[in-house]
C-alpha cells in the first residue's frame, strides 16, 4: 500500500500540532470536539448525497428523469428539501407520550454516529479501532430498532404501533442473520477488530480467498442487512399502502428527517460493513497469486479512500436495486424467510466455512 | 430425502425469479438514456407532438370556404349522455326548390359539461364534428366554457344529405 493515501499521516501532524499548542487532557477534548463535527458534518452530507441518489437511481430504474429543477440535474434538490424540514413546525399529538415521542428520532439517530466510530474508509481514517469492532457494531446497530418501536408506541397511533411492531419483531430475527454471517467470515479473519480485518485481505478479499462459504455469506448478508434497514422489499415497518407511513406517521419537521436520515446513513453503515468484511474496506483489488504482482502492484496506485467508498457505492447500488425491482414481502414470508431459509442455510453454511479454515482449503 | 429436495428446489427457483426481476429493472436502469419516457412539458411546447387521437375538445371541421357540414338533424345532441350539446335550428326557404330546409342557427356546446367520451363524434351521420389535439382549456371563467361550434357567417356544404 503505498503511504502517501494514508491518513494517519495527517491525523499524527495534527495530533503534534496541537499537543504543542496545550496541556494532554485539552487536545484530547479538543480532538474529540473536532472528530464529532466532523462526524456530524459527514452524516449530514452523507444524508443529502444518498437521499438524491436513491431518488435518482429509482427515476432510471421507472423511467423518469428524477429531480432536475433545483440546481443543474437536481443536485440542490435535498439541501432544499431539508431546509424546508428545519423550517417547519414541530408538532406533538395531543395524546402521544411527550418524552418518548421526543426521544424516539435521537435513539434513532445515535445508532449510526456510534457505529460510525469503528468503520475504516480509508488508510488511517478510521474514528477508533477497537479490538472488538465486530463485536461493537452488531451490539449497536441493535438499538436502532428501539428508537423505531418508541416512536411506534408512543405516538399512540394504530398505524404507528403496527409500524413498530413490525419492524420489531423483523430486526430481532434478521439480526442472527447479519451477525452469523459475519461470524462466518470472522472464522477466516481470526479477529474481531476492523483495521486488522482490512490488513487480512492484503493479499485478496475475502470474498475471493474465502469462495462459495464466503459467497454464501455475502447473500445472506446482504439480504438481511437491508432487512435490518428497514428498507427494499422489507420496508413493511412504513408499507405507504398499508399503513400510511408506518412508525413515523405522527412525526413532521426536523424529527421526522432524523428518521429519514438514520435509514440512510443505516444503509450507508452496512454496506461499509460488507465492505470491510467481504471486499476488504479499502484494499485495493489484490489477487493471492505469484503472477499477479503486476496487477496488484498497479492496483496500489489508486488511493485506498478511492477504493473504500466505491465499494460502499456498489453495495449501495445493489441494495437501491433491490429496493425498486422487489414487491415487498408480507410479515409472516418475512419471518418464514429467515427462520426457514436464511437461518438453516447460516448455520450449514457457517459448519462449511469452519471445516474449510480448519483443511486451510482457502487462498 | 424428498423434502430436501424439494426445500433446495425452491431456494434455487426462488433466486432464479429474483434475479429474473433483476434483469428487468437493470436493462430499464443502464438504459434509461434512450428509455426515458418522461417529457418535460411546459420546456418542449414547440416541439411537443400530440397523438392523432388524443380528444381535446368537439370542433366543428369547416373547410377554406367557410363551411361545414352540419344539417342540424341533432344526432349529437342525442348521443350526448350529459347534454353538453345544444343544436338551435332554423328554417330557410330553398330557391331552387321552394322547399323550407332545416340549417344550424347555433351549435353551442358546454365544455364544462363535456367527458370527452367522443359518442357525438362517432354518432355524426356526416361527420361534421372532431375532436381536436387542443390541452391547456382551463380559463378563470365558467361562461368561457360554452362555445358555438358553427363559425359566424359559416354556411352548409352543398353535399351534404339530409
Amino acid at each position: 500500500m503505498n503511504a502517501i493515501y494514508d491518513f494517519s499521516i495527517l491525523t499524527a501532524w495534527i495530533h503534534q500540532w496541537l499537543s504543542g499548542l496545550m496541556e494532554p487532557t485539552a487536545v484530547m477534548i479538543t480532538e474529540m470536539v473536532i472528530i464529532g463535527t466532523i462526524l456530524i458534518l459527514f452524516v449530514a452530507a452523507m444524508g443529502l448525497v444518498l437521499v438524491l441518489a436513491e431518488r435518482k437511481v429509482a427515476a432510471f430504474f421507472q423511467l423518469r428523469l428524477g429531480p432536475n429543477r433545483v440546481g443543474p440535474w437536481g443536485i440542490l434538490q435535498t439541501l432544499a428539501d431539508f431546509l424546508k424540514l428545519l423550517t417547519k413546525e414541530l408538532i406533538t399529538t395531543k395524546s402521544a407520550d411527550k418524552f418518548l415521542y421526543n426521544l424516539a428520532p435521537f435513539i434513532v439517530m445515535i445508532t449510526p454516529f456510534l457505529a460510525l466510530g469503528v468503520i475504516p474508509f480509508a488508510p488511517g481514517l478510521q474514528i477508533m479501532d477497537l479490538n472488538i469492532g465486530v463485536f461493537f457494531i452488531t451490539a449497536v446497530s441493535s438499538m436502532g430498532v428501539l428508537g423505531i418501536l418508541i416512536g411506534g408506541w408512543a405516538s399512540n397511533n394504530k398505524y404507528s404501533l403496527i409500524g413498530g411492531m413490525r419492524s420489531a419483531a423483523m430486526v430481532v430475527s434478521y439480526e442472527l442473520s447479519v451477525t452469523l454471517a459475519i461470524m462466518t467470515m470472522v472464522i477466516l479473519t481470526g479477529t474481531l477488530s476492523m483495521s486488522e480485518i482490512v490488513n487480512s485481505q492484503a493479499d485478496g478479499w475475502w470474498i475471493i480467498k474465502g469462495h462459495i462459504p464466503a459467497l454464501i455469506a455475502f447473500i445472506i448478508y446482504l439480504i438481511a442487512s437491508t432487512a435490518e434497514t428497514n428498507r427494499g422489499p422489507f420496508d413493511l415497518a412504513e408499507a405507504e399502502s398499508e399503513l400510511t407511513a408506518g412508525f413515523h406517521t405522527e412525526y413532521g419537521g426536523i424529527k421526522f428527517a432524523f428518521f429519514f436520515l438514520s435509514e440512510f446513513v443505516n444503509m450507508l453503515i452496512v454496506s461499509s460493513i460488507a465492505t470491510v468484511i467481504f471486499f476488504g474496506g479499502w484494499m485495493p483489488f489484490h489477487l493471492p497469486f505469484e503472477w499477479a504482482t503486476g496487477f496488484n502492484h498497479i492496483m496500489d496506485f489508486i488511493p485506498g479512500i478511492v477504493w473504500g467508498f466505491g465499494k460502499v457505492t456498489f453495495i449501495i447500488f445493489l441494495m437501491m436495486w433491490f429496493r425498486w425491482t422487489f414487491p415487498r414481502l408480507r410479515i409472516d414470508q418475512i419471518l418464514n424467510l429467515e427462520w426457514k431459509y436464511l437461518l438453516p442455510m447460516n448455520l450449514i453454511n457457517f459448519l462449511l466455512m469452519s471445516l474449510i479454515a480448519l483443511t486451510g482449503f482457502y487462498l | 430425502m424428498n423434502s430436501i429436495i424439494k426445500y433446495l428446489k425452491g431456494i434455487s427457483q426462488g433466486l432464479n425469479t429474483l434475479w429474473s426481476g433483476m434483469k428487468v429493472t437493470g436493462y430499464y436502469f443502464f438504459n434509461a438514456r434512450k428509455e426515458i419516457i418522461t417529457v418535460q412539458y411546459p420546456d418542449n411546447k414547440d416541439t411537443l407532438k400530440i397523438p392523432e387521437r388524443f380528444r381535446g375538445r368537439v370542433i366543428m371541421v369547416h373547410d377554406q370556404n367557410n363551411e361545414h357540414a352540419c344539417n342540424g338533424c341533432t344526432m349529437c345532441e342525442m348521443a350526448c349522455p350529459n347534454g353538453s350539446i345544444k343544436v338551435i335550428t332554423d328554417k330557410v326557404l330553398d330557391p331552387n326548390t321552394g322547399k323550407s330546409v332545416r340549417i344550424i342557427d347555433q351549435h353551442v356546446y358546454y365544455f364544462s359539461m363535456c367527458t370527452l367520451c367522443n359518442l357525438c363524434v362517432q354518432a355524426c351521420p356526416s361527420d361534421a364534428l372532431a375532436m381536436d389535439g387542443s390541452y391547456e382549456n382551463a380559463v378563470f371563467n365558467r361562461e368561457e366554457l360554452t362555445f358555438v361550434l358553427n363559425l359566424p357567417g359559416s354556411k352548409i356544404r352543398d353535399n351534404v344529405k339530409d
